[in-house]
């Protein structure tokens, strides 16, 4: 067998050449030499919105050379919660998940900072509401970005038509598309009178006192007009206060004007109630409004979504902010940072507000512009108001200020609504109280 | 010499062992394991290892980092919601397996009646309840329990009465979530009495018959003694079913009105899930397993004392 030794002489030529060639070469970029990004987005319930989601994705990951793999995953049945918290035990799944209100305080420690991300896009955006600072900080860092998809306002959805003859409200001249609200007399005296009226009258406002989302964000907005709060900012037990007793009186006299089965409600109810024609008007984002259009033109055609009461405390609407969260297990921090970055400018926010049919809300003070919510209807403007555009309500998540790892008990065991019922079904106000203060206790727990 | 004394040894050695292990395979038990060893390889993954992993869970405070011993227990039981829960687990679980098994074995003793040509529509018809995935069927009682354009009201409203609130009232929600347990529940009964009454043999009915006993008697001394381990074990086997349910509730009530119609599975998912209470929510769904288990030895006693007198 022959076998040759390479000589020293030969070494340093070959080793010359191999260097020339690779200093000489030109850098060949991969199709995905960024590697890749496994993201959970939530499932849009409008047709085509998760297309716009999906171009937007793969418009960045074409420029930037990166595999993007999107499971689109729903919330029904809480399919969104489910795989969260199997990715948290599992410390292993999505780089980018969408996570739902409440869900970045619930994971803080195992969320990436998102400080980097999010200081860059305030100073281009506009800042964001205090609501989203409480469900997106913690410790003094950001811990999730504010996804436009799925955040947004429940605010009222009133019927043109039937708020002018039975409560003798012009809905359109209080919130005109165009310019500010003229809605100073709009308060929670004129909200309870015009309940009482469109009750006498055979349509009663759709107002649920049920324990889904629908019925707690609605109570919460009412908690925070009259400054009520069951646990306050430092976690001390505020249950028994005079603001608290104030709103409880307040919502037993509002709830004798609501439907008889309201405590059974969930959120399908509220827009069933809006699309059947029944109702004067119901708490919701424009989704109940967009039904109407497909399946009861003649109702969305008189359909107004405007502004909340104002209480004693303020102005205040039920806001609930969705959020894109970077596990800190995720193996490609940068890509997905990259990505959330371009998810958030106002060019991609635009894209998926007119995708939703403008159901969808950006975060930032600078992104509510859009001539989605100026243009579209019928009737046109109806969405004008949606995003608060003039800033005059206090976008608000019910059980805040609490500390959020307590409030998410109040919020989702429903105690507001279980109080209001409670006290509407003939409990006396102190016991209703002391029973909600035990609870509270129970949530306290660390 | 040795080698030759030590050969001879060690062949038998190895003839012994073969034949050991021969024997090994041909007995029935080892086969019967052997047969029986994937699923006992996947119990232990897919239910041991899930409820190892839950009295972890369970032992840990909600931020679940470090080691709490029972304290989740005792804190769970000073709640007055978790108490609330435990009542209405068993009224909704024995309510339900009671009329169950009563529906079950009339229409059991319906169906065995029918002649044989036309007997088998009528099991498949009335399977039907059992075999839609419970999801669905809730789905279908959810639109008649509508709150607001409950199909049962409308009837109701043709004859000029007033709606009922299915699900809005804590009596006729905790009635509503029963009645829907018992409609999907019910078939099973059904077919595990209706297959016990066929193996009654006809001669005792004939011997009962000669002794003068009417109806009610062959039912009490003849069908109903035959019956006995199928029913007690097929009551063992709904009531922990039953007492673990999820989606009835969670379809139809989701727990409401004010917690009124909670079960365990429910209430855990409430706090685990959806509150990121996990090691509470772990607890709430432990706190099943003393209760069934007491349900097992007791219903089990019973059937092995009878076997024993048999």
């Amino acid at each position: 067998m022959h076998s040759r030794n390479p000589s020293r002489r030969r070494f340093i030529a070959t080793t010359a050449a191999a260097s020339a060639v690779a200093v000489a070469a030109p850098y060949v970029r991969g199709a995905h030499a960024a590697g890749k990004l496994n993201i959970g987005f939530w499932d849009h319930w409008v047709p085509g919105a998760n297309d716009t989601l999906t171009r937007l994705t793969k418009e960045w990951a074409e420029k930037e050379k990166v595999e993007v793999t999107i499971d689109y995953i729903p919330s029904q049945g809480n399919k969104l919660l489910l795989t969260i918290a199997a990715e948290a035990q599992a410390k292993a799944g999505h780089d980018i998940l969408a996570h739902p209100t409440w869900e970045p305080q619930a994971h803080a420690k195992i969320l990436e900072p998102m400080t980097d991300v999010m200081e860059p896009l305030i100073k281009q955006n506009g800042k964001v509401n205090a609501t989203v600072e409480y469900l997106g900080r913690a410790d003094g860092k950001w811990i999730a970005v504010p996804a436009t998809v799925g955040s947004q306002i429940k605010g009222p959805c009133s019927r043109i038509d039937l708020m002018k003859q039975h409560a003798g409200i012009d809905v359109k001249a209080m919130y005109p598309a165009g310019s500010a609200p003229k809605a100073d007399s709009w308060n929670l005296d004129a909200f309870l009178k015009a309940a009482e009226a469109c009750h006498k009258a055979g349509a009663p406002f759709g107002i649920g006192l049920g324990g889904t989302t629908d019925s707690v964000d609605t109570a919460g907005a009412f908690f925070h007009a009259h400054g009520a709060a069951l646990v306050n900012k430092d976690g001390q037990i505020t249950v028994k206060s005079d603001p608290v007793r104030k709103t409880l009186d307040y919502m037993k006299k509002l709830a004798s004007f609501f439907p008889p089965d309201a405590p059974a409600w969930d959120d399908a109810s509220n827009n069933k109630w809006l699309v059947s024609g029944k109702g004067a008007l119901i708490m919701n984002p424009p989704s109940a409004w967009a039904v109407a259009k497909r399946d009861a033109p003649q109702v969305a055609e008189q359909c107004w979504t405007h502004g909340m009461p104002s209480g004693p405390n303020g102005r205040y609407a039920p806001f609930l902010p969705y959020f894109w969260g970077v596990w800190a297990f995720s193996k490609n921090k940068p890509a997905a940072k990259s990505l959330l970055t371009h998810l958030s400018q106002r060019s991609s926010a635009e894209a998926m507000v007119a995708a939703s049919q403008g159901y969808d809300l950006p975060s930032f003070e600078k992104l509510t512009d859009f001539k989605t919510w100026a243009e579209i209807g019928p009737p046109v403007g109806t969405l004008y108001h949606y995003p608060n555009p003039y800033n005059h309500q206090i976008l608000s998540v019910a059980a805040a200020p609490a500390p959020p790892k307590i409030a998410v008990q109040i919020y989702t065991q429903g105690i507001l609504t279980k109080m209001i019922v409670r006290h509407l079904q003939g409990e006396a106000m102190e016991k209703t109280l002391a029973w909600a203060e035990s609870e509270c206790e129970g949530f306290m727990r660390t | 010499m040795v080698e030759a004394v030590m050969r001879p040894q060690a062949t038998a050695r190895t003839a012994r062992k073969r034949t050991g292990l021969h024997k090994a395979m041909q007995r029935k038990s080892t086969i019967a394991f052997i047969m029986a060893l994937p699923l006992i390889l996947l119990i232990a993954v897919m239910v041991l290892y899930p409820a190892g992993y839950s009295l972890h869970l369970a032992t840990l405070n909600k931020s679940m980092e470090r080691f709490v011993g029972l304290n989740n227990f005792t804190f769970l039981f000073k709640r007055e919601t978790f108490w609330l829960v435990v009542w209405q687990s068993c009224i909704f679980a024995v309510t339900a397996v009671v009329f169950k098994a009563l529906i079950g074995f009339i229409v059991a003793h319906f169906v065995h009646n029918i002649p044989t040509k036309g007997q088998r529509k009528w099991r498949g018809m009335l399977l039907v309840p059992w075999v839609i995935p419970p999801a669905m069927s809730c789905l279908a009682w959810l639109w008649l329990f509508d709150p607001s354009y409950s199909a049962f009201n409308y009837i109701i409203a043709l004859f000029g009465g007033d709606p009922i609130p299915w699900t809005g009232n804590t009596y006729w929600a905790r009635f509503s979530v029963i009645l829907v347990n018992i409609w999907i529940g019910a078939p099973f009964f059904m077919i595990m009495y209706l297959a016990a009454l066929k193996s009654v043999p006809d001669q005792l009915y004939e011997a009962a018959a000669i002794d003068g006993a009417n109806w009610w008697q062959r039912i009490w001394f003849v069908t109903l003694p035959m019956m006995r381990n199928i029913i007690a074990i097929t009551a063992l086997f709904s009531l922990i079913v039953t007492f673990a349910n999820f989606d009835i509730v969670r379809v139809l009530t989701f727990g409401g009105p004010i917690d009124t119609t909670h079960v365990f599975a429910t209430w855990a998912f409430r706090i685990g899930i959806e509150g990121g209470d996990i090691p509470l929510g772990a607890c709430v769904s432990l706190f099943m397993v003393p209760i069934l288990m007491f349900a097992a030895v007791f219903i089990l006693r019973d059937i092995n004392r009878r076997g024993n007198e048999a």
